[in-house]
């Protein structure tokens, strides 16, 4: 059987999935983040898919190599405020940051 | 002497009086002694006026001095061309005599006041009120328009007013001097319209200029109706003035005023004032006119002749008699005797006066004791003010060797001569009648005052003899009451010089088809006397019969008092127990005051109570309704904004802030629920956008 | 007098005066009151100085240029609205016959209210304040020729009237200003819609050609003026003029007050301090009649014509209602408050004959009416400061206690009633004359001669039942006239006197005017209607 694009687009559908589920259930603000880059890398895998059987030339490809950059800024500066999340509530348990309510 | 002269002189001797009357109001305070300045203003303005009068019947006997000036200038007026009221003074012989009657009797008033008013708290001030009142009634005698008439005629009225309520602190005087002057106004009112007739026809208020038009046959808008209504609405002036029926009652009730004043203003002078007035527009009076004023003297003379027969007050009962007198002279003029009524208007201003004043000095005797049933015998205790007092009683009662007997006589031939040119009957009969009960009365007050016994016999014996002073006056009008002053036949007034050549009737303007037949015609110039031959001719005729006739019923009237009231022949009480009803109706002076209480004065008290309960009420209360009504809906209006609109406002906000609420449980703040609702609505659009 | 702004200054003085006492402080009582006094004997000094130098044959009305002491330049002016066109606003002063004796009645009347007011206490700097700026208001309306500014002096003069009535009145000072404000307002809206229609419905030309609107009041009586379509212009057939003329007369006919408008009257001045009723019945009324007179009669001539019978009917409603009512009263103040309704009833008689005589009457009453009422609830003032009471039935027999006041009570009762060689008696007699020698008034004329019974019915009782019979002993203590009430009523009974005795020193001034007017408005009847056109 040949690979095809719906067998990429079944990979990222359930890293896309496995994402949101880490980003929902997840107490630690550390996998949630995790659970962002999932979503983020189903994503590249579906950019990359369709530049390789879409008629849409590279653009897919280069789309990705900018995930991958914002990613890795993303990353850095998540941490920094899960830094300071920490630094403020002395955890990081998303469940029990509510100050957005007020 | 100049006319101009004339005319300065008889200016001076109008405002001699002004001047006393302000410098004894303003300075009364310094000079305690000030009323003697207005005396001798008084004996001043006399000397002058007999001046003026003896230069006017010697070098102008026949022509009348005339002066005037413009007053008020209208410019010139739209449509009616140049309009200016003129004031001045005209002098003919009835004025200049009238000036030296007025002046004669308000010096004597003032000299017997002296004495009888001494002693009274506002004695400088009653003689200021006497200047002003001469000031007034000369005024009324020298004007030569009908405005100034009316001015001067007013404020004889004002002076009237202060002097009868001159003791205010008596209810009862004050309460007469505001009927006086309030009865004079409702007269005055027509006096007034009926000149506004004459001034909207003629644009002029002066005598001869209006006549000269109503003679050029322009009348008052065209008709002689409108000429008879100026004459009767201005004639009402006089009835007011002079105390003609219906306007009678204030006269008696003016009696409150001090004794002088009655002899001076409510006897002689100012009540004769209508007349004077009437015999001033007498040219201008038409037939019809005439005869209703002829109407209205002879019935006040009737009415007021029964009300004194009865009346038991000393000057009651010759108020009565001057309101009578005066009827007689109204009839007169309304007759056409023209002449006679200023006769007689003249002798009873003397007569008269001389009564007012010896009832004064019979009051200043008996101590203020005024109801002839207590008197009696006082002939003999006050023989000066008897003597006087009889000669005038004889005069107005018309016994010969009187002027009373020579005008009054005058009177009744024309009234007699009027009847048989013109079937009136009525009138004649009545002036005889009344001329019976002219003598009955009169003789009736003498004889009860001062013969027989004293009824009060402490009062009696501290009567006295008035001082010289109150004496004088009464002396010098008694013996102006003999005839020689008027005529040298005591049984011929047209022998004399007042009726032959001083006083001439003057000729009628009227037209000839709404004027009496005998006033036109041609004049009777050689006699002076009257206008017509034919009245003359009648005149003439009447004259013999009216004169035995009224001898024989004064004469009965005399016959009839003493029989009464002397010989104790007749018993009155019994006359009168046998007509209790007449008798009652008389003595309460035919219920006049009252029916006009009734019908008059309570009404428009009421009247008046109603509409101020009604401008208080229902005009103010529409006012005060619309207020409330106002803020009725104004608070609608609020309730309206409280609720609808604001709760509208209100509800927004409730409801946003119910949204508000219910939504804000999924608010929880965690960052992973608002994951969860964005991938389920994320999923849920896909759905709703989705083809599928 | 060319160039002296001496309107300019009789209207403003005041307002001078008002901010010096503002400037004040408030214990300087006696320097309020003298700096009052000054200002408004400096109008009486500048209206004697515009009678000296007035000219007696100048007719005034309708003609600019025989008005007197003109002034006369833009105040506002507005360019460039698009449908409105120019806003134009004068500030345009200038007197005739009509205004003259006006503004003499309102700067002596100004000057005796200031005597009166001497022993008010009550914060004595806002009350002089008040009435300094009242004083203004009134004169501006007689002087004024331009109606927008004439309605701004209207209004001018309510405020300051309110708060005097409503802070320095008696027991029901709050009603008595709140009803007198709102009533009078009242008729000045109608005046407002009447004048905005007029506005809008003349044009005035300019030198330069253009056309613009205008509120000058000169030119709203020129018929040549009115534009085709304006709401009030006689050229159009669907106009309005009827209405608004209605309305402007009900606008004045409150301030007369003419009945069933009168019942502020009777309750503002029972209220009012003794000075404020004199302001109130020796100027204020006037300015009812004065406006009928200044802008009724000569812009509205066809419908004045018409309705002459039915102002004479008003007119003698108000003598005979006026007086029985007063007939009635109890209250001293009341009862002269309703004589001045009966008195005013007589100017509107006068007017409504549209005759030389009848005018010259009418607006010589005004003016006798001002000093005679004046002197009148002055006198009322004073027993008032002695006894606290009104009531006329609480005195009695005060003529001996206090014989100088009695005296010149007398002249005042006597010129209200209307005795000859007074005042009043000369205007309704001319009056009279005007009314009864036109035909169409002369029925209601003669009616209204009862007026003159009743008036010395009231009046004679009243004076009965204050000042004789016997003195009551409560009263044995009443010191007579002092100083400052001589000064107050001294000058209005020599007044009074004085004019009753040479009535000419009046009516010369006014007559020429009167003249003019009569004509004006008879000539231009036809010219205002449809069918004369």
């Amino acid at each position: 059987m040949e690979v095809g694009l719906s067998h990429f687009l079944v990979v990222s559908t359930a890293l896309l999935s496995l994402g949101i589920y880490g980003v929902i259930t997840r107490k630690n603000a550390v996998m949630v983040l995790m659970g962002i880059e999932l979503i983020l890398n189903a994503a590249n895998i579906n950019f990359v898919a369709f530049s390789k059987y879409g008629n849409f030339g590279l653009e897919g490809q280069v789309m990705a190599l900018f995930i991958i950059v914002l990613a890795a800024a993303e990353a850095a500066i998540a941490l920094a405020i899960v830094l300071n999340i920490y630094k403020t509530f002395n955890h990081v348990n998303v469940d029990e940051i509510e100050d957005l309510k007020e | 002497m100049s006319e101009s002269i004339l005319v300065t002189l008889s200016i001076v001797i109008l405002f001699l009086p002004l001047l006393g009357f302000t410098t004894v109001l303003l300075f009364n305070k310094k000079f305690p002694k000030l009323y003697l300045f207005e005396v001798g203003i008084l004996i001043g303005a006399f000397l002058l006026s007999i001046v003026v009068l003896i230069v006017k019947l010697s070098s102008y006997l026949d022509t009348e001095i005339v002066s005037s000036f413009t007053w008020i200038d209208f410019g010139d007026v739209p449509f009616l061309g140049r309009v200016s009221v003129e004031l001045g003074v005209k002098i003919d012989n009835v004025a200049a005599i009238m000036v030296v009657v007025v002046n004669l009797i308000s010096l004597l008033v003032h000299v017997y006041s002296i004495e009888y008013m001494r002693g009274d708290k506002r004695y400088n001030r009653y003689f200021a009120y006497l200047g002003i009142f001469t000031f007034s009634m000369l005024g009324i005698v020298i004007t030569h328009n009908l405005l100034m008439m009316y001015i001067f005629w007013e404020l004889v009225g004002l002076s009237s007013y202060l002097l009868i309520g001159f003791w205010y602190e008596k209810k009862s005087a004050a309460d007469a001097g505001k009927k006086a002057f309030i009865v004079n106004r409702v007269g005055d009112i027509g006096f007034f319209i009926g000149i506004l007739i004459l001034f909207t026809s003629y644009n002029t208020f002066t005598f001869d200029t209006i006549f000269e038009q109503i003679a050029a046959g322009n009348l008052p808008f065209g008709s002689s109706a409108w000429l008879t209504a100026a004459g009767i609405l201005i004639f009402m002036g006089a009835v007011g003035k002079s105390a003609q029926f219906p306007l009678h009652v204030w006269l008696p009730d003016a009696m409150e005023g001090p004794t002088p004043v009655s002899a001076l203003i409510h006897a002689a002078t100012m009540v004769a004032a209508g007349v004077y007035l009437i015999a001033r527009i007498f040219v201008m009076l038409t037939a019809d006119a005439m005869l209703v004023i002829a109407i209205v003297g002879a019935f006040t003379a009737f009415i007021a002749a029964t009300i004194a027969l009865t009346q038991n007050d000393i000057k009651k009962v010759l108020a009565y008699s001057t309101v009578s007198q005066l009827g007689y002279m109204v009839m007169s003029l309304g007759v056409g005797a023209y002449a006679f009524a200023f006769f007689h208007l003249v002798t009873h201003a003397f007569f008269k006066a001389c009564l007012f004043l010896g009832s004064g000095s019979v009051i200043h005797a008996m101590h203020h004791e005024q109801d002839i049933r207590n008197m009696g015998g006082l002939r003999k205790k006050l023989p000066i003010t008897y003597a006087s007092f009889l000669i005038s009683t004889l005069a107005i009662s018309g016994v010969p060797l009187t002027s009373g007997f020579l005008s009054k006589d005058g009177i009744l031939a024309g009234t007699y001569a009027f009847g048989s040119l013109t079937g009136h009957w009525l009138i004649p009969v009545i002036g005889f009648g009344v001329a019976l009960m002219t003598a009955f009365y009169m003789f009736r007050l003498v004889i009860i005052t001062f013969h027989g016994q004293p009824r009060d016999q402490h009062k009696y014996d501290h009567a006295h003899e008035s001082p010289f002073v109150m004496a004088m006056p009464l002396v010098v009008l008694g013996v102006l009451s003999v005839f020689i002053w008027y005529t040298p036949l005591p049984h011929s007034p047209d022998a004399g010089w007042f009726i032959s050549s001083w006083v001439k009737t003057p000729h009628t303007v009227v037209p000839a088809e709404s004027s009496f037949e005998f006033m036109v015609g041609g004049a009777a110039e050689n006699a002076g006397i009257i206008h017509s031959e034919m009245y003359t001719e009648a005149m003439h005729h009447a004259h013999y019969p009216a004169m035995f006739l009224s001898l024989i019923l004064g004469g009965l009237g005399i016959l009839l008092a003493y029989s009464m009231y002397q010989w104790k022949k007749i018993d009155p009480d019994k006359i009168a127990g046998k007509v209790p009803g007449l008798y009652k109706f008389s003595l309460n002076k035919w219920y006049i005051d009252e029916l006009y209480d009734a019908i008059f004065i309570n009404p428009t008290v009421t009247l008046s109570r109603a509409l101020a309960w009604f401008d208080n009420t229902i005009i103010d209360g529409i006012v005060n309704g619309s207020a409330s009504l106002t803020r009725f809906i104004s608070a609608l209006s609020g309730l309206f904004d409280t609720y609808i609109v604001d709760g509208l406002v209100n509800f927004t906000a409730f409801f946003s802030g119910f949204i508000g609420i219910t939504f804000k449980k999924i608010q929880t703040g965690k960052v992973q629920t608002y994951i969860v609702l964005v991938v389920f609505s994320v999923i849920l659009l896909i759905f709703i956008v989705s083809p599928f | 007098m060319n160039g002296f702004p001496i309107l300019t200054l009789l209207t403003f003085i005041p307002v001078l005066g008002m901010v010096l006492v503002l400037l004040m402080p408030k214990d300087k009582e006696r320097e309020i009151k003298i700096t009052t006094l000054i200002a408004t004997g400096i109008q009486v000094v500048l209206s004697a100085v515009l009678l000296m130098s007035y000219d007696y044959n100048a007719g005034g009305i309708f003609e600019e240029s025989s008005f007197q002491f003109i002034e006369k330049f833009r105040w506002i002016e507005i360019t460039g609205l698009s449908w409105l066109g120019t806003v134009k606003i004068d500030y345009f002063l200038g007197v005739d016959g009509l205004s003259t004796p006006m503004v003499l009645l309102t700067s002596i009347v100004a000057f005796i209210a200031t005597l009166s007011s001497w022993n008010i206490s009550k914060s004595l700097k806002g009350y002089f304040a008040l009435f300094l700026l009242l004083d203004t208001g009134m004169m501006g309306v007689f002087v004024s020729l331009d109606f927008f500014l004439f309605y701004v002096f209207w209004e001018l003069m309510l405020l300051p009237m309110y708060f005097l009535i409503g802070i320095w009145g008696g027991t029901r000072k709050e009603y008595a200003a709140i009803k007198f404000f709102i009533y009078t307002l009242f008729g000045s809206v109608f005046m407002l819609l009447v004048m905005i229609g007029l506005y809008f419905s003349t044009q005035e030309t300019l030198a330069d050609g253009s056309a613009v609107f205008t509120f000058n009041m000169l030119s709203m009586m020129d018929p040549a003026n009115y534009t085709a379509d304006g709401i009030l212009s006689p050229f159009n057939p669907g106009n309005l003029r009827f209405i608004a003329y209605i309305a402007l007369f009900v606008g004045f006919a409150i301030k007369i007050p003419m009945f069933p408008f009168h019942t502020w009257l009777p309750d503002a001045h029972v209220e009012a301090p003794t000075p404020i009723s004199v302001i109130l019945a020796g100027v204020l009324l006037k300015m009812g009649t004065y406006g009928i007179l200044r802008i009724s009669y000569p812009m509205f001539p066809e419908i004045t014509k018409d309705l002459m019978w039915y102002i004479a009917l008003f007119g003698m409603i108000n003598i005979i209602y006026g007086a029985l009512c007063a007939m009635a009263q109890k209250d001293f103040k009341k009862l002269i408050a309703y004589s001045s309704i009966s008195h005013m009833g007589y100017v509107l008689l006068g007017m409504a004959s549209l005759s030389t005589t009848g005018i010259n009457g009418a607006i010589f009453q005004m003016f006798n009416h001002g000093t005679i009422t004046s002197m009148l609830f002055l006198i009322v003032g004073v027993i008032y400061d002695r006894t606290h009471t009104r009531g006329l039935d609480d005195f009695g027999g005060l003529a001996n206690q206090m014989p100088v006041y009695t005296g010149f009570v007398t002249v005042a009762f006597f010129a209200a009633i209307g005795l000859p060689g007074m005042s009043g008696w000369v205007s309704e007699a001319l009056v009279f004359v005007g009314s009864i020698g036109e035909e169409i008034t002369r029925i209601l004329a003669m009616i209204s001669t009862l007026g003159i019974l009743l008036g010395a019915g009231y009046m004679l009782w009243a004076l009965q039942r204050i000042f004789l019979g016997n003195l009551k002993e409560k009263w044995s203590d009443l010191t007579d006239l002092d100083g400052r009430e001589y000064a107050m009523l001294v000058p209005l009974a020599v007044i009074i006197i004085f004019l009753g005795i040479y009535p000419s020193f009046m009516l010369d001034i006014m007559n020429t005017s009167v003249n003019t007017l009569v004509e004006f408005v008879s000539v231009n009847v036809s010219k205002f209607t449809l069918s004369g056109l």
